[in-house]
This record gives C-alpha cells, sequence and structure tokens, in this order.
C-alpha cells in the first residue's frame, strides 16, 4: 500500500464513528452535504485526525476542504512537510 | 441580476416563520425609558433587566452623571477625529491614565469599541505568517480579528487545556504566537482555567492576550478580571477590555506592560482610522474606572445575586450553562428557537427582560436565555426575577 493510500485508510476509518448517516466514502463525499455534518462534529473529527497523524489543520486550510479526497490529499501533504 | 441579499433567504424564512406564529420579534425591542441600571419601560411596562452588561450598576452613577455633564459643557459633543491626528484631548489621556492604575500596567491605549479593540489589536499582532491559537467559542470580534490579519487560525475545544497543548506543542517553534483566550465565556457564563493554560503558553513560547470584557469590575480582588483571580495576569501580554459593560458606557481597550506597546498606536488600523470617543464618554468612563477600583462590596453584592440566581433557577429545574454561578451571567438553556421565544415572550409579559441567543452567537447551536445580574438588583428584585421565571417557566412548560 502507498502512503497516500494508507493515509486514504486510516482516515476512512477516522470517519467511521462519525459517519451516523452511513454516507459512502467516495472521494468525491462532502463532510457538510453527503455526510451532514455540523460544525461541533467537524472539530471533533479535525481533533481526532489532528491526534493520529500528529499534524495541525488550521481553520484556514479547513475552510478549502470539502470533500474527503481533499481532506486525504492534505492530510498527505501535511506528513510530507 | 444576482440579488446578493438572496443568500439570506433561509434566515428571512425562518424568522417569517416564527414571527407568524404571532411571538414578538425578540430582537427588536425598544425600552421607552430607562429609570435605573436595573429598571425600564417597555412596552409603556415596568420592566426589571436582566439582560445588560452594567453588571456594577454605574451607569447611573451620581459622579460618573457629573464627569459627563462636565466634558460635555467643556470639550463638546464630539471630537470629530483620529486618535492620532486631532482626536486625542485631555479626557482619553485620563481615560488611559485611569486604566493604567486600574490594571496597575504601564501602557493603555483606548479604542471607540471593544469590538474594535480585538480587530485591531489582533490583527496587527498576527499576520499573515503568525498563528493566532484560540478558543473555538471564541467572540465574533476575535475571529474577524484573525480574518483581518490573515493569520493562520487554529482553533481548540472550549477550556480544553490538554487540546491547548497539544496544538502548541505541534506549531513551528519559531513561528510567532498569539494565543488568545477569555476570562468568562460570554454565552454561558463559565471561567476559562487560565492559570493551567498560561502557564502552558509560556512554556511553548507563545504571547497571550485575554479578553476580560465579561469580568472586569467584577472578578478579581480589585476587579481586573479572571487573570488576576487566578493569580497570572502577570504572565499575560495582552488584556483586552470593554467599557460596554462593568463600566457603563462604551469604548473598548488594551492595556500591557510590553515595552514596544506604544507603537501600536501608528500600525493599528482600527485606531487610527476611525474618530476616538466623544468628550464625555472617555469622562464618564475614566470616572467609573476610578470608581471600581474600590468596589469590592458591590462585587460582593453581585456575587451574591448571582448565587441565589443560579440556585433558585436551579431548583426550578431549569437547565444552566454552568453547575455553579461562576460569573455574572446565568445561561437558561432552552429546547429550541421556537421554545426560547416563547419564553422570552412570556417573561417580558411578566415584567423581566433577558436576552435571547441563538446560534451562531451561541456554541454547541444551543438556544439559551441569558441573564446577567447587576450589583443593583436589590434581594427584592432578585426575589421577584425568581417568581416571574417560576411562573413563566410553568406556563410554557419548560419546567
Ligand atoms: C468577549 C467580548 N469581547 C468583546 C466584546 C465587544 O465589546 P464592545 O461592546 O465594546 O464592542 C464583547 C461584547 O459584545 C464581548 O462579549
Amino acid at each position: 500500500m502507498s502512503n497516500h493510500d494508507a493515509t486514504k485508510a486510516k482516515i476512512h476509518e477516522l470517519i467511521a464513528p462519525f459517519n451516523v448517516k452511513d454516507a459512502e466514502l467516495k472521494d468525491e463525499a462532502t463532510f457538510m452535504g453527503d455526510l451532514e455534518w455540523d460544525s461541533l462534529t467537524v472539530m471533533d473529527f479535525v481533533a481526532a485526525i489532528e491526534d493520529e497523524f500528529d499534524i495541525i489543520i488550521t481553520m484556514n486550510m479547513q475552510a478549502e476542504i470539502e470533500t474527503i479526497g481533499q481532506l486525504v490529499d492534505a492530510v498527505a501533504k501535511l506528513q510530507d512537510q | 441580476m444576482t440579488d446578493l441579499l438572496s443568500k439570506f433567504d433561509p434566515l428571512i424564512n425562518e424568522r417569517e416563520a416564527l414571527l407568524s406564529t404571532g411571538v414578538r420579534d425578540p430582537y427588536a425591542l425598544v425600552m421607552e425609558e430607562v429609570k435605573s441600571p436595573t429598571l425600564a419601560i417597555c412596552n409603556g411596562r415596568e420592566t426589571i433587566l436582566l439582560g445588560t452588561y452594567n453588571y456594577m450598576g454605574m451607569t447611573f452613577d451620581d459622579d460618573v452623571l457629573a464627569a459627563g455633564h462636565d466634558a460635555l459643557d467643556n470639550f463638546g459633543a464630539g471630537t470629530t477625529g483620529s486618535r492620532v491626528l486631532n482626536g486625542t484631548y485631555q479626557g482619553h489621556k485620563e481615560c488611559e491614565e485611569a486604566l493604567k492604575e486600574f490594571y496597575d500596567m504601564d501602557h493603555a491605549m483606548v479604542f471607540s469599541t471593544g469590538y474594535q479593540a480585538n480587530l485591531g489589536v489582533i490583527s496587527t499582532l498576527a499576520g499573515k505568517d503568525d498563528y493566532v491559537i484560540l478558543d473555538i467559542d471564541s467572540h465574533a470580534s476575535i475571529y474577524d480579528g484573525c480574518a483581518m490579519g490573515n493569520a493562520q487560525i487554529v482553533a481548540f475545544r472550549h477550556n480544553d487545556v490538554e487540546a491547548l497543548e497539544k496544538r502548541l506543542k505541534r506549531l513551528p517553534q519559531e513561528a510567532g504566537k498569539l494565543v488568545v483566550l477569555e476570562g468568562v465565556y460570554s454565552m454561558l457564563g463559565d471561567v476559562a482555567p487560565l492559570k493551567e493554560m498560561v502557564a502552558i503558553c509560556k512554556k511553548h513560547g507563545a504571547m497571550v492576550l485575554v479578553d476580560e470584557a465579561h469580568s472586569m469590575g467584577f472578578i478579581g480582588e480589585n476587579g481586573r478580571g479572571v487573570c488576576e483571580e487566578q493569580g497570572v495576569i502577570d504572565d499575560v501580554d495582552f488584556i483586552i477590555g470593554t467599557f460596554s459593560k462593568s463600566v457603563g458606557t462604551v469604548g473598548g481597550f488594551c492595556v500591557s506592560n510590553h515595552p514596544k506597546f506604544e507603537i501600536m498606536r501608528l500600525v493599528c488600523r482600527p485606531y487610527v482610522f476611525t474618530a476616538s470617543l466623544p468628550p464625555a464618554v472617555v469622562a464618564t468612563s475614566a470616572a467609573s474606572i476610578r470608581k471600581l477600583m474600590h468596589s469590592g462590596n458591590k462585587r460582593a453584592h453581585l456575587w451574591e445575586n448571582s448565587k441565589r440566581l443560579h440556585q433558585g433557577l436551579r431548583d426550578m429545574g431549569y437547565t444552566l450553562g454552568t453547575p455553579e454561578a461562576q460569573s455574572g451571567i446565568i445561561a437558561v438553556i432552552v429546547e429550541d428557537m421556537m421554545q426560547g421565544a416563547l419564553l422570552w415572550q412570556e417573561l417580558l409579559k411578566n415584567g423581566l427582560y433577558v436576552n435571547l441567543a441563538r446560534p451562531p452567537a451561541t456554541p454547541h447551536g444551543v438556544t439559551l436565555l441569558r441573564c446577567s445580574l447587576c450589583a443593583e438588583h436589590s434581594s427584592e428584585q432578585v426575589g421577584e426575577i425568581l417568581k416571574i421565571f417560576e411562573k413563566s417557566g410553568k406556563d410554557i412548560g419548560v419546567i
């Protein structure tokens, strides 16, 4: 598994407990729309991602991230740094 | 043509739906007469005010009013200018002197509002490559200050010491970092664990700014706020405050011991590019601040009021924002906007004004009736307030 795939698998795993709508985790799936998350869920989820990967996703970055695919890319990039 | 106002349609529709049920608009109250810090005439009825930020009841203080009349007569109605040009009068300097004494700090800078103080100080301190680390429940003026300065914003869970430390650890060591905290969070009335948080900020090389808007005058031995109460005021780099609450006027400020602080007067845009406060406002503010230094008895009475209201409401079965009274704010949590508006209206009908607060101003999407006490509320008034809450809550079915 490439690093990117491993990151993606881990992110899917972290999404699971928050995915109460049982949305399909396609790359294009949006957090607000498809997963129907509110701001509180987003905050808890972001904290879980940050802790897992030991990174910081600033609110400026969060504003640019709408889909699962975008999140995977952003996390992969932050890990490289 | 795209109607730029159409983005607000959801809110317009929600409001229309609410008002069509016949409830009164909670955001269109007019006080026809104001009799004292705690009493006004609303809709022709005498109403107890439990939704102002007039914590120390200074708005009608004789010495404060006298100072205002005097300044109005001698310095005129307004300054028509910026603090850095023609808008600094003797009164502005005296007001800054009063603040320096009140906080026992080297520098004080008076802004036209507290909103502008946060906007100006945060945006000026934290630029594009700097980090602002803030509590997720921070006041709008703090978020707006971050946005204006283009800083990198890192939010942590409300009042969570560990979450703050984890984030500070992960940031680049050499990056500029400003941690912004509030003494009292105004929606739920809860107090921040500043002692632990400030220590962590220092450990990780971050500067600290504390907004003491809702604690000035009331919390701490000298009324300097939660920083004073928790013994960390000397480790805090900047304190932001407002005159629109305990001081009882309007205006904002920043105090600091930083040796380079005075340069802020030239580089802080919301300080430079707006007119200064009118002479009567700085005169009343200075008089009020000086009196607040010696208001220990009033502080004690306000604590009594706050604790009694909290206990009383809790005993009736209301859900409150904090397990015990932590400040002058007691938040009554309701189910939704509809229930909130109904209870708000019923309280008003029975002669009690409180604030109805809703998202996005509130955290976690809750709707709440925010009660803020005043040192001038008499014990009888607190008793009356409790009675009105009991009757209204039962009639609406909240308790
Ligand atoms: C925490 C906090 N900071 C700043 C402000 C702004 O104060 P002002 O009313 O002076 O603009 C307020 C008041 O709304 C506040 O609650």
